[in-house]
């Protein structure tokens, strides 16, 4: 008897040598607690980005220190990104070491990845929802919005496979500076409205050079007509402007369709004749717009501050500035009047950690980055639209939207245009499906006009056979056949590989054959 | 005899002097452009190079960033194809063959989409002084990519990215009353380094001696790699 208990016992003692292997474990879900414990000191992390702009430094740092008067139990220490990659690269190293931060500005693509960890992401419906600390609630020691004041189109862009797993922070959409000078010097009138007909017109007229290899239309050796910031962005838009397919919220991936392709022949098409080209290949739209080497310029409302002769914040050497007539207008449209653009710009989501009173302290700073002070602070520092009504609709948002132009800082003429833009079409905007793999769909669809614009300027053959090389290329290099739809942070894993198959039941066989064993002995024993 | 013995010993003298110093590090492989063909070479035409490593300054997903360097002139090799145990082996000094295309982003040429491989023998740059030429920028472009020095630098002001260390460091040297602007680049020279340190604690009329690789954004652009107080 006693040799079959020490044997059970090492069964026992050896079981942990089968899973103990398989990763950290995971944490537990969060669960709200009661109340906050304001007895006890917390120490949150927040990871932000901003805009290489030091006002917008300036207003977390200012955030952080009047949110820790209110709670002076909750420290917050702020590392702080100018690129929302490097923020994702570095979340997902911290993942498996449970080091994530407590707060975290990100892009819903990225939640998507985030979300196939268990329980990595704290699901915000019970804290939006919560009385007394949800939004509006009646223990705040602040001025936050309630649900309804939130832009309802904005919180819905956080919202993944029924819940929500971030708040919304700031909401750019993407515009096109003109220098408005020039396309009146080849000859065109600008439309109310862009078409990307007009914009390859121009661009195309634009690309023309004297015998010295002189532009006509800027007396320089460079001029990029038309260059676009975001080639992922452009695709996309393009897309949808078509209604063709990119993808299905379920995870589908439609962007290989015929009229990607086309879209692609035509940008191939003014590639060719020097006309366009992007800021991978090139450089930033807003440093050719200042030289008065680029006409189009497409990047973010949230870039407008970079653009024009009187940009408050400028790049290039006073030598090289060009004085020129700057608009701001929606991006070109195949359909002008019916123009769609895309909603994008930074959201806050929350992780979830051991401690559930820590989450708490974090949702209370999420929940402070939306008050007015703050919403309106940083709005105002790029062509960014606060996310809540309440702001919005605020005496204070509403006198300086009445100021643009008083001067070329807080009231820059540009970003003010760019701001309004978006005001003005937040029910045209739109934001694109997110699953676990949404983030590498994006990357591709930039990548096919980033490959196209690189073999046409480098001489190679773009012909049919090119363009069915690259889907192929394209969709190995991203791996976008092993993506797959949000659902509520589980995803559908398919059956189990054959070989870990044959392993379960290889393990499953011997602890039988172990059991029968000792099952035999102990009869064996008893017998005698 | 004697005679003989001379002769064997001048031989094996010359043969050591070449194999173990290398072959001359300005010679080219057969199809492989000189530092002349690729500085002539149009943008976006595909180059062959063979250089030495002189500064790593990034991997990332299976993608390296160098500056490499011969004899005659200095190259940025953005986002080469490149594995992490490949990454590991280029050390400074090693020989790479690099095919890629000639590109310029804002102001800087660099070899795009480039592949490589690890060549034989080894090159450490000394860094050429330029400081007689930081006021004459069509000059100073000669040596874009190369490990260069400024001598007698005055400190006008140092101002992290984003306000504290972490990032990106912007430096402003003036020389003769005029400023010039530097960076210590994260990707480079991060944090933790020597230099990183070094040049955050710097104060606004010091006097500094610097070196590092001469990149360009919109001009001159000079990456730091190490800084020494002069005065």
């Amino acid at each position: 008897m006693k040799k079959f208990i020490s044997v059970l016992v090492i069964c026992i003692l050896l079981i942990p040598m089968f899973t103990a292997c398989h990763g950290a474990r995971s944490l537990d879900p969060f669960v709200m607690p009661e109340s906050f414990d304001t007895d006890r000191q917390y120490e949150i992390t927040f990871w932000a980005k901003n805009d290489t702009n030091m006002t917008q430094v300036e207003i977390y740092n200012r955030t952080i220190e009047e949110f820790q008067k209110l709670y002076p139990n909750i420290t917050v220490n702020l590392r702080l990104y100018t690129d929302y990659g490097r923020i994702y690269n570095d979340v997902i190293t911290n993942i498996s070491t449970q080091t994530t931060p407590n707060v975290c500005i990100t892009y819903p693509d990225h939640i998507a990845t985030y979300m196939t960890g268990a329980n990595v992401m704290v699901p915000l419906n019970d804290l939006m929802a919560h009385s007394e600390y949800g939004l509006g609630g009646s223990a705040l020691l602040f001025d936050g919005p309630a649900e309804d004041e939130i832009v309802p189109k904005f919180l819905e862009e956080c919202s993944f496979g029924g819940a929500y797993y971030a708040l919304p922070y700031m909401r750019s959409t993407e515009a096109c500076y003109v220098n408005k000078t020039y396309v009146e010097k080849l000859g065109f009138t600008l439309p109310e409205k862009l078409t990307w007909e007009f914009i390859w017109e121009v661009s195309d007229a634009a690309a023309a050079k004297d015998a010295d290899g002189t532009y006509l239309v800027n007396g320089q050796k460079v001029m990029i007509p038309f260059i676009y910031k975001s080639t992922d962005n452009m695709m996309i838009q393009m897309l949808r402007q078509k209604s063709a397919g990119y993808s299905t919220a379920e995870g589908e991936i439609l962007l290989f369709n015929d009229t990607t392709e086309e879209l692609l022949w035509e940008i191939a098409e003014h590639v060719e004749k020097g006309a366009f080209s992007t800021f991978k290949l090139s450089g930033y739209p807003a440093n050719f717009l200042n030289a008065g080497q680029c006409i189009f310029g497409i990047d973010s409302t949230a870039g407008a501050t970079w653009m024009g002769s009187d940009a408050p914040l400028i790049d290039i050497s006073e030598e090289n500035l060009v004085e020129f007539e700057t608009v701001v207008m929606e991006i070109p449209q195949f359909d002008p009047e019916n123009p769609v653009m895309i909603s994008q710009g930074p959201s806050v989501c929350i992780f979830n950690k051991e401690d559930p009173q820590e989450v708490l302290a974090s949702w209370l700073f999420t929940q402070y980055l939306l008050t007015n002070d703050v919403q309106i602070a940083y709005a105002q520092t790029e062509g960014y639209v606060p996310v809540t009504l309440k702001a919005q609709q605020s005496e204070v948002y509403q006198d300086y939207l009445s100021r643009a132009g008083e001067d070329n800082e807080l009231y820059y003429q540009i970003k003010m245009d760019a701001t309004n833009l978006l005001l003005s079409h937040i029910d045209d905007t739109f934001v694109t499906p997110v699953f676990n793999g949404s983030a590498s769909l994006r990357d591709a669809a930039g990548a096919l006009i980033e490959n196209v614009n690189k073999s046409v300027r480098r001489g190679q053959t773009v012909d049919e056979a090119y363009m069915e090389k690259l889907q192929e290329d394209i969709l190995s290099l991203y791996r976008l056949d092993q993506s797959g739809a949000v659902n509520g942070g589980k995803q559908e894993l398919g059956a189990l590989p054959t070989a870990s198959v044959v392993l379960l039941a290889c393990i499953g066989g011997v602890w039988c054959l172990i059991l029968l064993y000792l099952l035999k002995e102990y009869i064996k024993k008893s017998g005698k | 005899m004697k005679k003989f013995l001379a002769i064997l010993l001048t031989l094996t003298f010359v043969f050591a002097l070449t194999s173990c110093g290398g072959s001359d590090p300005a010679a080219k492989s057969e199809g492989v452009m000189t530092y002349a063909e690729y500085d002539a070479a149009a943008l976006d035409s595909e180059v062959v190079i063979e250089a030495y490593v002189q500064g790593k300054q990034s991997w990332w997903e299976d993608k390296a960033t160098v500056y490499a360097q011969d004899p005659d002139g200095g190259y940025f090799i953005y986002e080469m194809a490149c594995s992490a145990e490949d990454y590991e082996k280029l050390t400074v000094g090693t020989k790479i063959k690099v095919t890629g295309y000639k590109g310029a982003w804002e102001g800087e040429v660099e070899v795009m989409d480039p592949t490589f491989e690890i060549g034989e023998g080894t090159w450490i740059a000394e860094p050429t002084d330029v400081t007689a030429l930081l006021a004459n920028e069509a000059e100073l472009i000669k040596h874009q990519n190369k490990l260069v020095s400024f001598k007698g630098m005055t400190v006008e002001a140092v101002e992290y990215k984003n306000g504290e260390p972490g990032d990106d460091i912007y430096v402003t040297l003036s020389l003769d009353g005029v400023s010039y602007s530097f960076c210590v680049e994260v990707y480079l020279t991060g944090p933790d380094t020597e230099v990183y340190t070094a040049v955050g604690a710097l104060t606004p009329g010091a006097v500094v001696d610097v070196e590092g690789f001469l990149y360009w954004y919109q001009g001159a652009n000079p990456h730091i790699t190490s800084v020494t107080v002069v005065g």
